[in-house]
């Protein structure tokens, strides 16, 4: 079960790089903001896998505290976003 | 392995399987739009398995409970935060994809700023 979940881990991180690809090389501010935001939704997928995998109780808070702040950057640069307009 | 490390193993492959899917469509597809609606969807149904194999694997002690209050935490503030960023994009200019055939949210974009205008000369 270990090496399974060794693996599982490995391709979620694998994950996150196409996450930034898209951040790096996105053509406009959106797309870079939809990256970040899923990239913070699988860095929650790799606290819960590390959770089964070290037994430490305390990486899932940091998890849900992740949420909490990936939701509140995505509301926010969604507001500025929507007072600007892209050719000005 | 007995029986829940099973079904463990099972909910985090799939899980993974549905965030590979998502990422795959937000490097592929061709559109803010489209990236969205995939990224999002996929990713968070993928999560939420993997968070659902937490609940199965340590039953319902403290981190148990803590992994199946964090699904609807989740689920929520995944779709709302998509919601306003599709929002935000389409405000901010951002044009469609090449294979658009019909836009239905400039219609409601304009009959809105008309309403503002009546409301705004008196």
């Amino acid at each position: 079960m270990t090496t399974v979940l060794h693996i599982l881990l490995y391709a979620q991180i694998l994950l996150c790089f196409f996450c930034l690809y898209r951040v790096v090389m996105g053509p406009t501010i959106p797309d870079r903001m939809v990256g970040i935001d899923i990239f913070g939704v699988l860095v929650v997928g790799i606290c819960a896998i590390l959770t089964i995998l070290t037994g430490r109780m305390f990486i899932i808070d940091i998890g849900i505290a992740w949420i909490i702040l990936s939701f509140i950057g995505t509301l926010t640069m969604a507001k500025y976003l929507s007072k600007k307009k892209l050719n000005e | 392995m007995n029986s829940t490390s099973i079904i463990t193993v099972v909910l985090l492959c799939i899980g993974v399987l549905f965030n590979l899917f998502g990422c795959i469509g937000l490097v592929r597809l061709p559109d803010v739009y489209n990236r969205l609606q995939s990224a999002t969807k996929c990713v968070t149904l993928g999560t939420c398995s993997i968070l659902l194999s937490l609940v199965v694997y340590f039953g319902f002690n403290d981190t148990g409970v803590k992994s199946l209050v964090a699904i609807p935490l989740l689920f929520f503030a995944s779709t709302v935060g998509a919601h306003a960023l599709a929002r935000g994009a389409y405000y901010f200019g951002v044009k469609l994809g090449e294979g658009t055939v019909k836009d239905d949210y400039k219609e409601q974009v304009e009959i809105e700023e008309k309403k503002q205008q009546l409301h705004e000369i008196p």
